[in-house]
């Protein structure tokens, strides 16, 4: 079989950065990154909407200027009138592709051309022929999905688009309870949007002082950021056609341009690694869910490349 | 409201059926579902003879097939839907579409319950999975207050059961990878949480220390009582200020709020702990039982027995009552 170009896709921003911050960051990968497709809306939080909202026309308009492909993200968690509203207007009146994060968008985008998020459940082919018969023809799978699974899927449905979460720290739970408010003496309902205060995450630490998780309002992420740079090629021949990395608060175009390079045969897989670490440094890499182990295990790539492949 | 009480043996569902209950939810003995601990759960046999006892005493059988399907071993969860239809079980309980598709396809007779795993959590998901699979009854994610379900329960044409005793998940069920992220096993591929394959305790200057995976997930002092190590349970570190980050060792408790879980349109009350042995199972399910005859005044006195049973014998209502958020 031929192996296609992948395709680069950039998936929401999960934390909150305050307006500014939020489109600048944008304008510069439309401007700078060699990236083909950004989803981009608040994901997380429907308290959060309005810190971006002001913006995201412009930034639409900017993205789609420099050659992207927008589609805007619904939201994870959808419990209130308000939220339900705001996915049914959003469904309603956006030209652009909507990408479902909840089962409420699931719904309503029957019929129309649209992407599934990593965080509705996509375990097996079975279930992504449910969703493709129903107007699906992008799905991101959930981090937690080893590769034999990505394999096989890959192998049933060979003409559909999979995207795999290749960069990010993982989205692993999400609660009607949020744990940072809570950390810093307020709740949910009276939060001050307090995890503004953490554009990367609020750091939760063992009582021995292992790194495990960070906290990013209602939602809780893992503390290392998942790294498929070695197993890209595997996957890509296999029939992969999209790989998606999640914007943490670094450098995401020289993050970009690494996994670019690393799709296109251009740079070495330790050479990349390196140059990643320094792209987002301070941070472990893990890829232990992809090679069947604990998620916050990274296998070294000798090992990997085996079970990438089986 | 019916009491769906949970069965982990053939020996606990006998005693929910003296107790009341009015159906009884188990699984098979695999991956199929989403209590898959050692010694636990039912053989097709044990599976069959407790939906004839259940039967003959007028009481349902619901079987939960609530984990996600691994790709490539898909047979596994069709051939266990196949049984529990063969054998006569009055409802599915399923969280993965594909396994949805697959029953509504092939038993369209088939009564189909949307498991909490599926997090159903708003009117919009729930028409769409009545529309997809003809499901009959949701049970809904422990995220939503009171008020959510009355404003839900009135909008869909679906029954609606949530859970009223138990364990308690912090997070939104069926979309949690806490628990594999630390130790490579979790509810949705493997239904199992926290497993104590990965559980270890070890002894450091007098406290009591519990681990999960390669995980500190809490430290007890001399005299302190210890628990078992809930990886969304434990006590952390946010900030330099140490406690329980996401949830105190508590279970859900919504005794109290029974009146405003009917007057908002529940139809059943489920209980958590299939894990849980027969004699607690026998108690709480009587109590509760005796509880929903009650009157609201003379059901304060039949839950404070119960309330001692509860683990860390401290309970919560949970995401039931806006303040928890």
């Amino acid at each position: 079989m031929e192996t296609k170009r992948a395709a680069l896709s950039l998936g929401p921003i999960y934390y909150l950065w305050d307006g500014p911050k939020w489109r600048d960051f944008y304008f510069r990968i439309a401007d700078e990154a060699d990236i083909d497709h950004v989803t981009l809306g608040e994901t997380v939080c429907s308290k959060r909407q309005h810190f971006s909202e002001p913006h995201i026309a412009d930034v639409i308009e900017r993205l789609e200027a420099a050659g992207k492909q927008v589609t805007l993200s619904t939201l994870a968690m959808v419990t209130l009138e308000r939220e339900s509203r705001h996915v049914r207007d959003l469904i309603r009146d956006s030209d652009q592709r909507v990408e479902a994060n909840d089962l409420s968008a699931l719904g309503l985008l029957k019929g129309r051309p649209h992407s599934i998020g990593p965080l509705v459940n996509v375990y097996n082919a079975a279930t992504a022929r449910v969703l493709a018969a129903r107007g699906a023809d992008v799905i991101c799978l959930p981090p937690e999905l080893p590769a034999v699974s990505i394999r096989q899927m890959l192998q049933a449905m060979p003409d559909f688009a999979f995207e795999l979460f290749a960069f990010g720290r993982m989205p692993l739970a999400i609660s009607a309870r949020c744990a940072h408010a809570r950390s810093k003496g307020l709740t949910k309902d009276n939060c001050q949007f307090i995890c503004g205060e953490d554009p990367d995450g609020l750091p939760l630490r063992t009582l021995d002082r292992q790194s495990f998780l960070v906290l990013n309002g209602v939602q809780t992420m893992s503390n290392t950021c998942v790294v498929l740079l070695n197993d890209l090629a595997a996957l890509t021949e296999a029939g992969l056609t999209r790989v998606r990395l999640s914007p943490q608060d670094c450098d995401m175009v020289r993050v970009a341009a690494l996994y670019r390079a690393t799709l296109d045969g251009r740079i070495e897989g330790e050479e990349a690694l390196r140059e990643l670490e320094k792209a987002y440094s301070g941070i472990g890499f893990s890829n232990g869910f992809l090679h069947q182990q604990e998620g916050a295990a990274w296998v070294a790539r000798a090992r990997s490349a085996t079970t990438a492949d089986g | 409201m019916e009491l769906i009480c949970p069965a982990g043996t053939p020996a606990a569902f006998r005693e929910a059926i003296e107790a009341g209950a009015d159906a009884i939810y188990c699984g098979f003995r695999d991956e199929t579902n989403a209590r898959n601990f050692p010694g636990l759960n039912f053989s097709r046999e044990e599976l069959r003879q407790s939906t004839a006892l259940a039967r003959h005493r007028g009481v349902q059988t619901f079987v939960a097939l609530n984990t996600f399907m691994r790709a490539g071993d898909e047979a596994l969860w069709y051939s266990a839907a196949d049984d529990a239809v063969t054998i006569g079980a009055d409802a599915l309980i399923i969280a993965d579409f594909g396994l949805m598709a697959y029953v509504a396809e092939r038993y369209p007779e088939q009564r189909l319950h949307v498991s909490v795993q599926a997090s159903a959590s708003n009117p919009d998901a729930i028409r769409f999975l009545v529309e997809a699979f003809g499901a009959k009854r949701v049970v809904l994610p422990r995220i939503l207050t009171v008020q959510d379900i009355a404003r839900l329960t009135r909008q869909i044409d679906c029954e609606v059961e949530v859970f009223a005793f138990g364990g308690l998940c912090v997070m939104a069920e069926g979309r949690c990878s806490l628990s594999s992220y630390a130790t490579g096993k979790s509810p949705n591929m493997n239904g199992v949480c926290s497993p104590a394959s990965h559980v270890r305790y070890r002894e450091e200057g007098g406290a009591l220390v519990s681990e999960l995976g390669a995980y500190t997930i809490n430290r007890f002092g001399p005299g302190e009582a210890s628990g078992y190590p809930t990886l969304c349970k434990g006590r952390f570190d946010v900030g330099g200020m140490e406690g329980y980050a996401f949830e105190d060792p508590v279970s859900l408790d919504v005794i109290d709020e029974i009146d405003a879980l009917k007057a908002a349109g529940v139809c059943a009350l489920k209980i958590e702990g299939r894990q849980r042995g027969k004699a607690y199972v026998a108690e709480v399910v009587s109590s509760l039982k005796k509880a929903l005859l009650a009157s609201p005044t003379e059901r304060t006195a039949l839950v404070s027995r119960l309330r001692a049973m509860s683990e860390g014998q401290r309970t919560t209502s949970g995401a039931y009552d806006k303040r928890w958020r």
